[in-house]
């Protein structure tokens, strides 16, 4: 299958939910003249993602002047009169460092040091059309995009140094922002080569690529490239902007989900200097010349709000079965699989297993909560804010306005991270509706509280497996069914003739999104804990009876590579326990083996020890990628162990960092990884697969230590009851 | 309510406008323009908003303005000497104990309260002074690492003034 196919496939599983109601818009309608006008003079490369025009009649050297740029862009990129190579891409940096991956990708391929090189990022002005950051895919597509139009542009300088010089291009080398003729020692830099140009070069797909085995500074552990300004409190988050004679917003929330609002009293708040209070529907909210004074006056008003009974947490399962939608699965056919006869192989098999597993609903608590400053110039907007889908929330904007798309202008600074969480727009909204109101800028930052109560969840879910052994250890039936939680990673790696896999959507209680990995977690954590199962009841190795059932050469890789490393088969002492998850997901194998230690008396849970092993390709950067592996381990070790949301009746019951458990630096263990690093395969991404094997790991390695089987997530939010 | 007019800050008087009863986390990011202090909780779990008053590590989103208007404040701003990174800073370049980077300058504000009273702290009192710093990517093997790190340069330039 080609990387191409992959990420079809991939991107078919789970179309992520808040993607649904979103459709690509292609407005794109931009003349090159301007490009020139806003950037200046020099050379501009274009990535066409689906050119369907006849672009390459002109050949190298560029279109004639004045033709309007083809709609459907993936990245462009300006070499200026000074030789600053400045790149556009719709992909948002929220801590994944894909700025300074990005940037290695461009330094490799065009040849000049990363310091002339800047990315400009998830501007809906300027960048080209993104769907947004997530699913892991900017490595897979980003990097090679941009690797392209960095190829390319090498391509233009090359040419026109060889028309200069008239030789050969061929005979000539790229390298250190200059072109150099090798027979003459002659050599010209790239700024002079753009000087007075206005060059715009397409792109020919088949562009030819410095393959990985080949990489100088991809491959390398670049460092992250605007550090500096983050160690120094320099840099400035979403929550960070300002802009002159700006107000502070405040909203009036709801006393519960879905609540509508009976009545209203705002007279306290109206006669305060400089408060302006707006109503519009369920919306209230207030804008202040300071933080203290808005919420002063959103506190002063007096809401009355109604809303229906709403179940709470402890009816959840039962809910979320009893509500799951019969037949077709509204985000396609990608979490439906039945190949064989599952029900005679079950019949025939000699040993037959079937259990039932849950994962809650936790958050995303990114420290950066959801903020946003909007100003308006007329009919048109502009809003500063930190969100994975700059365009989506472009759309979001548009619509709720009633503007057309080419009058809100969404930019993201780098964001205080996302994890998923960040893919809706709600706070920029806000923020721009009460910016008409007082005819003034205004920053909207939410409370942790907020964020923990009106963003959205990662979906709780039910999920029922069964599976017919033969006596030789042989899987050859295999049952798997998804109750809300989602179909990414659904589908089981192991090799099984007769399977019958489906997701059943059910009607959540609680608003509910993306999360690292999307439902790849819980599924993961059903399927690795049931293997588990199956072999302690085959009285087998868990491992051997994973690679007996297992042909996938790369994930039998990081299953063996990680075994080693950490050392399974070693004897154990009391209290301590080994085990294992593993498996694939958005093109990275993953395998992880974990070693816990339960107090017998206290029954407290500590992880000690925890061992990756990852593939993904060919690595981009091994530090950054330890990085995310280190990460995902840690925020993994939360949703195993004891984060989980608490509800009842439409309220959230621990929407506080005080009575929301995060992992700490206590909680932290050893954590060791091995990068396995295929030079030969195409780089995949890394934010998101290397979470799915923590929690089915550690429940493993609980069960070894106690023989204790724990089958809901969060594992031991009160440490093991053994009694 | 009386009102706070002068706060002292990386070793400058600054002009300020606040209620006493202000956090010192608005003044420092309103009125100063001290961006660098960050919002994570507002309730003085997460660490974000870590300032050094008088030199020990605070949490500014629940330090009233009132309680330190005569006290001398150190913001992540103020650290760094010109252009030269305090080791600290530095450190944390040098291990790449960041993702995206939010918690990070509670976590060098914090890591240097530590270094003030402890220079050479052992990983477990790193981990215990830490833990109420948090950081959700992950980073925390990095940030002691960093902290170790910073433990050492800073011995090695102790011994060099010398």
């Amino acid at each position: 299958m080609s990387t191409q196919d992959l990420l079809k496939s991939e991107t078919a599983l789970e179309p992520e939910r808040y993607e649904l109601r979103a459709g690509p818009s292609y407005q794109f309608q931009v003349d090159r003249r301007d490009f020139f006008k806003f950037l200046g003079a020099g050379i501009l490369v274009v990535c066409v993602l689906n050119d369907t025009s006849p672009a390459q009649e002109s050949g190298r050297g560029g279109r004639p002047a004045g033709e309007a740029l083809p709609k459907e862009i993936g990245a462009w990129m300006h070499i200026g009169e000074d030789g600053s190579v400045t790149l556009y891409t719709g992909k948002v940096e929220v801590g994944q460092n894909i700025r300074t991956s990005l940037t290695q990708a461009v330094c490799e391929e065009l040849s000049v040091p990363p310091d002339k090189i800047t990315l400009t990022m998830g501007d809906t002005k300027l960048t080209p059309y993104d769907r947004g950051t997530f699913g892991s895919l900017t490595t897979p597509v980003m990097n090679l995009q941009l690797r392209r139009v960095a190829s390319a542009a090498r391509d233009v300088l090359v040419t026109l140094a060889a028309k200069q010089w008239q030789v050969d291009a061929k005979s000539l080398i790229a390298a250190n922002g200059k072109v150099t003729d090798p027979a003459s020692m002659r050599s010209i830099e790239y700024a002079a080569l753009a000087k007075g140009q206005s060059l715009t070069e397409t792109l020919p797909a088949e562009d030819p690529l410095i393959p990985a085995t080949q990489w100088k500074v991809a491959g390398q552990s670049l460092p992250k490239v605007d550090g500096c300004d983050f160690v120094t409190g320099k840099h400035r988050y979403p929550y960070d902007q300002k802009l002159p004679g700006m107000l502070h917003g405040k909203i009036v929330r709801p006393t519960a989900f879905n609540a509508t609002l009976v009545t209203l009293d705002t007279k306290e708040a109206e006669q305060m200097p400089g408060v302006v209070v707006v109503r519009d529907g369920n919306f209230v909210g207030v804008a202040a010349p300071t933080v203290e004074l808005a919420s002063k006056a959103a506190s002063s008003i007096k809401a009355e709000w109604k809303a229906d009974p709403q179940p709470s947490n402890k009816e959840l399962f039962e809910v979320l079965k009893k509500t799951a939608a019969e037949g077709a699965d509204p985000t396609g056919d990608a979490g439906h699989v039945t190949t064989g006869s599952v029900d005679q192989a079950m019949a025939a098999a000699d040993h037959r297993l079937q259990q039932t597993y849950t994962v809650s609903y936790i958050a995303h608590v990114p420290l950066e909560p959801r903020a946003a400053l909007a100003g308006w110039d007329g009919d048109t907007v502009t809003v500063w804010t930190g969100t994975q889908r700059p365009f989506g929330v472009r759309a979001d904007l548009a619509e709720a306005f009633r503007l057309p798309e080419d009058r809100v202008r969404v930019l993201m600074p780098d964001t205080g991270s996302a994890y998923g969480g960040k893919h809706t727009g709600e706070t920029a909204i806000e923020a721009a509706r009460l910016a008409r109101a007082a005819k003034r800028p205004v920053k909207l930052v939410w409370t942790r509280e907020e964020e923990f109560t009106w963003a959205y969840f990662r979906p709780a879910g039910v999920m029922d497996v069964s599976a017919g052994v033969s006596k030789d250890a042989t899987i050859t039936a295999w049952e798997f069914h998804n109750y809300n939680s989602g179909a990414a990673g659904i589908r089981t790696y192991y090799d099984i003739p007769n399977q019958r896999i489906q997701f059943h959507p059910s009607h959540s209680p609680l608003r509910q999104g993306s999360y690292r990995a999307l439902a790849a977690s819980a599924n993961h954590f059903a399927r690795e804990s049931f293997m588990d199962e199956l072999a302690h009841s085959l009285k087998m190795d868990p491992l051997q009876f994973r690679l007996k059932n297992l042909k996938n050469e790369r994930l039998r890789a990081v299953f063996e590579a990680s075994a080693k490393k950490f050392g399974w088969g070693q004897p154990k002492k009391p209290g301590q326990g080994f085990g294992m998850g593993g498996g694939y997901e958005k093109l990275g194998n993953v395998a992880t083996f974990v070693e816990v230690y339960v107090d017998p008396k206290s029954g407290d849970v500590s992880v000690k020890r925890v061992v990756t092993a990852f593939e993904c390709g060919a690595i981009v950067n091994p530090d950054n990628l330890r990085n995310q592996l280190e990460g995902a381990n840690i925020m993994g070790l939360g949703g195993a162990l004891f984060e989980a949301i608490e509800f009842e009746n439409g309220k959230v019951l621990n929407g506080r960092m005080s009575q929301y458990r995060v992992p700490r630096f206590r909680d932290v263990p050893v954590l060791e990884t091995v990068m396995l690093d295929r030079k030969d395969l195409p780089s995949a991404g890394a934010g998101e697969a290397p979470i799915v094997g923590v929690a089915p790991a550690i429940g493993n390695a609980i069960f070894d230590a106690t023989g204790v089987r724990l089958r809901a997530l969060p594992l031991v939010p009160n440490g093991l009851k053994t009694s | 309510m009386s009102k706070i007019t002068k706060l002292q800050v990386n070793g400058r008087i600054q002009t300020i406008d606040a209620d006493e009863s202000d956090s010192l986390l608005s003044v420092l990011r309103d009125q100063i323009d001290l961006t660098g202090s960050k919002y994570g909780c507002g309730e003085g779990q997460c660490g974000a908003c870590t300032v050094l008053v008088d030199g020990y590590s605070r949490r500014s989103c629940i330090t009233k303005v009132g309680r330190v208007a005569d006290k001398k404040i150190t913001t992540i701003e103020g650290l760094a000497a010109g252009d030269r990174l305090h080791p600290v800073q530095q450190a944390f370049l040098d291990e790449q104990a960041m993702q995206c980077a939010y918690c990070t300058s509670g976590m060098i504000m914090s890591a240097v309260a530590l270094l003030n009273k402890s220079a050479h702290p052992s990983r477990t009192e790193i981990v215990d002074f830490m833990d109420g710093n948090v950081c959700r990517c992950g980073t925390h093997p990095r940030v002691v690492a960093a902290i170790e790190r910073a433990s050492r340069s800073m011995a090695g330039a102790t011994k060099e003034s010398r």
